[in-house]
């Protein structure tokens, strides 16, 4: 598997956020989003192209500009990722609480 | 309706807290912490080795219906004050999560319920959000061994 798709690992780099959180505001060109950075215009691309490829990041051809656009539907799936351990646990206690109330008319 | 577990992992930190208010009065939370017969059955592993006690350490382990060794952790107890506090590490071996420091608080509510603050601190940022996917690669991981299986037959 391409490491470069894993949303969370593209989450995991600042910069990265920082662009989300960008675009989140408005789409933009990558002119205008390299702008609001002291980093090269390469890496900024290099950042975009992996944000676009795990889905975060949407392209539209606009006459002869493309904008980024962000991706809700996948932004979601990033927000709900702490669920499925939350999920884990909140099994656990619900058995536990079972257990000590059977526990606790048995005496 | 509101969550019963809460989470909290802040962004970039090596540490969360996982909180949960039980409809049990205090004592029976402890003990569902302290008794091995019980601890097996919420956590569904067996206790090798549970020591409550300062300098204690403690075992656990679970294996599949054929006997192979799918999850085995181990820890050293450095608190234990009896319906309010634990202290402990908390080790997955054979696996890259690394040792984690687990400090457990017990809380009185009322007559009837209490509160446990589980408050969980990583080796590394990067471990602790290993730990939180944990889940999700395992869910994968199991989707992956039944497509091994379905293929296989195939065959």
């Amino acid at each position: 598997m391409n490491l470069r798709r894993d949303v969370f690992q593209a989450i995991a780099d600042p910069t990265r956020r920082a662009i989300l959180l960008l675009v989140a505001s408005q789409s933009m060109t990558a002119g205008v989003i390299a702008a609001n950075f002291d980093t090269a215009r390469p890496t900024v691309s290099k950042h975009l192209q992996i944000l676009t490829e795990c889905e975060l990041l949407e392209q539209e051809q606009n006459g002869r500009e493309i904008y980024y656009h962000i991706n809700a539907k996948k932004m979601k799936e990033v927000a709900d990722f702490i669920e499925p351990f939350r999920k884990m646990w909140d099994d656990r206690f619900n058995k536990l609480e079972t257990i000590m109330k059977k526990y606790k008319s048995k005496k | 309706m509101e969550q019963k577990t809460k989470i909290n992992a802040e962004d970039g930190k090596q540490e969360l807290v996982i909180t949960r208010e039980f409809d049990l009065p205090l004592e029976l939370l402890f003990k569902a912490y302290v008794e091995p017969e019980i601890v097996e059955q919420w956590m569904g592993t067996k206790v090798l080795k549970l020591e409550n006690k300062k300098h204690g350490s403690w075992q656990f382990k679970t294996t599949d219906a054929k006997g192979n060794v799918v999850f085995q952790a181990n820890g050293v107890i450095h608190e234990f004050v009896p319906n309010r506090k634990i202290t402990r590490t908390f080790e997955m071996e054979n696996t890259p999560f690394g040792v984690q420091l687990e400090l457990l608080e017990f809380e009185q509510l009322t007559n009837g319920t209490s509160k446990l603050n589980m408050h969980v601190i990583y080796e590394s940022v990067a471990h602790r959000d290993q730990v939180l996917q944990l889940p999700f690669a395992q869910g994968i991981n199991m989707a992956h061994n039944r497509l091994q299986d379905i293929v296989s037959k195939l065959k």
